[in-house]
């Protein structure tokens, strides 16, 4: 029913947005894919040779790589496993009738808006530290030697800070999946004999297996891009013991100064970005017939 | 609602629902505890939970030691100034696209959706390099540009959800009246859309605040926010664990408390409408 006129001034409107978008999507874009075929360093300036493949095949053949991948896919893999389950129960826990309701889901919620740098630095020192962390404290009031998470098991702590930090993005997602089920449904499938496993596995998995996938989803994206925790807990060590793409990317780039070698990571990070990505914007995109 | 719920079991509930919340959040209780605390008493074996001398120094050191007003302000008019520039651009594309959809629209909305999945260290160097060559490293400017676009599609899309919400026969309504597109805009959709508009607002001011991978690799000391400024804490010299927890506090505290008005409205925001 729009008119001609409306139309075009709605063309109008959009525009701005889009151009802009996609000034920020093709320039920068196409600026790393440029830098990727080149030698270029910014220790050694003078001329810029194009050298094909080279940065590719000295990235992918870095033992680096192979460490920064595995340690990417466990992070994330980690982080996904602790905040689905953990996510799920905390969601049917919190669906129940009780007291105070409210106030428990504002103290669930809390850790997810507290910044990166903040939660790392709070766990990596009042909690995780061998000799004046709460930890520490606590394993030798029970007579144990207190352990140094962070320098023996990096990677790990460093999926427990992100797991608290997104635990509960997971939990108020599902919990806002879990309120639309209905419950004369499941009243009614208990009168009918189903034991509470049978009207879990049966009845509320499936109805949250839309939202689970969201979750899944969406928080692949973001710890794809884990970084800040890094930064400031470990520096991606000890060795390459903690680093992820991101970091290796960072690190190739920023701090060795090789824009060449960077770029060529930058674009494997984006190819195993898109991966995740095209999986998501199905779901979206279905969601928008809807 | 057909069963009562026996007391017992609500009792049960409460009590595992309120250990569980109150074990999520004692890391940040516990960072507002140690705040109040002196050095030698924030590493005190056994750590003293709420007995123990209460004093505000803490925040008056780190006030005065770092540019700690600085840095707070850097992250006010990064946060918010990215955010309302933002709702500038998008609030016509997201109007438009919700009222007068075209055989494109979703198309575009896809795109726009897709440029939120860019991995931010796939870029970083050209933007890294532009930056340096125009001037805008360790900027105020450069940060709002960064994160108004990054931020840009969830705003749009949060908007566009909010806007299809609005009915449509009131605009065709107001139409057949004669109001043109300016007094529709001012006069019908603009009171309706105000609570989308300032929900989106809310959410993007929380996101932008708690940036962590531009802020901290575009900024020194002139335009460090406070993830940034934190982030300095992470090489720390002698005790620091009461001053750290009292830069974190003043750091968190008013996004926690803007992120428990918006909780419902970050469902919708961070799932692109997926999960309502």
């Amino acid at each position: 029913m729009s008119t001609q006129h409306s139309r075009s001034a709605a063309r109008l409107m959009i525009s701005p947005s889009v151009i802009l978008l996609l000034a920020w999507m093709i320039i920068p874009l196409s600026l790393t894919l440029y830098f990727s075929f080149l030698r270029y360093n910014l220790l050694m300036p003078g001329a810029n040779p194009f050298v094909g493949f080279e940065n590719y095949t000295y990235f992918l053949t870095d033992p680096a790589f192979f460490t920064a991948l595995t340690n990417t896919l466990l992070l994330v893999g980690g982080v996904l496993v602790i905040t689905i389950i953990g996510g799920v129960l905390l969601a049917l826990l919190l669906d129940q009738p009780m007291w105070g309701q409210g106030i428990v889901r504002i103290l669930v919620i809390a850790p997810f808006f507290v910044m990166p740098t903040v939660s790392a630095l709070v766990w990596k020192n009042m909690f995780m530290n061998p000799v004046n962390g709460l930890f520490a404290y606590m394993a030798k009031a029970v007579g144990l030697q207190p352990f140094d998470f962070l320098a023996v098991a990096p990677l790990a702590s460093i999926i427990v800070i992100v797991s608290w930090q997104w635990l509960p993005f997971a939990t108020l997602i599902l919990l806002t999946a879990m309120q639309s089920l209905d419950s004369e449904r499941l009243e009614a499938a208990e009168m009918d004999g189903a034991g509470p496993f049978a009207r879990f596995f049966y009845m509320v998995v499936p109805h949250l297996s839309r939202a689970i996938t969201v979750v899944i989803l969406i928080q692949t994206i973001f710890l794809l891009s884990i970084f800040a925790e890094i930064l400031v807990t470990t520096n991606g060590g000890p060795g390459n013991a903690s680093t992820n793409l991101t970091y290796l990317v960072y690190a190739q780039s920023l701090l060795q100064f090789d824009v060449g070698g960077g770029s060529a990571g930058g674009v494997v990070a984006i190819i195993l970005a898109n991966i995740v990505a095209i999986f998501l914007m199905r779901m979206i995109g279905k969601n928008l017939d809807a | 609602m057909a069963r009562a719920v026996s007391t017992n079991r609500k009792i049960t509930v409460t009590v595992i629902a309120w250990s569980i919340g109150f074990l999520i959040f004692f890391p940040i209780l516990w960072t507002i505890l140690t705040s109040f605390k002196t050095e030698a008493e924030a590493i005190a074996s056994p750590p003293s939970f709420l007995f123990f001398e209460w004093t505000t120094e803490n925040y008056g050191i780190v006030m005065e030691r770092s540019n700690y007003f600085l840095h707070f302000m850097n992250s006010v008019v990064i946060s918010v100034g990215s955010t309302l520039i933002g709702l500038l651009i998008a609030v016509p594309a997201a109007w438009s696209m919700a009222f007068v959809p075209g055989k494109n629209t979703k198309n575009v909305l896809m795109w726009m959706l897709s440029t939120k999945m860019l991995p931010p260290v796939g870029v970083l160097i050209p933007i890294y390099l532009i930056f340096k060559n125009v001037g805008l490293l360790d900027t105020r400017t450069g940060l709002v540009i960064v994160l108004t676009l990054i931020n840009l599609p969830i705003i749009i899309w949060m908007l566009y959800t909010y806007f299809k919400e609005i009915p449509v026969d009131i605009l065709e309504a107001a139409r057949m009246d004669g109001a043109n597109l300016r007094n529709e805009i001012i006069y019908i959709l603009t009171p309706m859309a105000v609570p989308g508009i300032a929900s989106t607002m809310l959410l993007n001011i929380i996101l932008a605040w708690n940036e962590a991978f531009w802020t901290l690799n575009l900024t020194a000391a002139n335009a460090a926010p406070l993830t940034a400024f934190i982030a300095s804490y992470s090489s720390p010299e002698g005790l620091f664990y009461a001053k750290l927890s009292a830069a974190s506090t003043m750091a968190i505290a008013p996004i926690l408390i803007m992120g428990w008005f918006s909780q419902k409205q970050l469902v919708r925001g961070l799932t692109f409408g997926a999960v309502k």
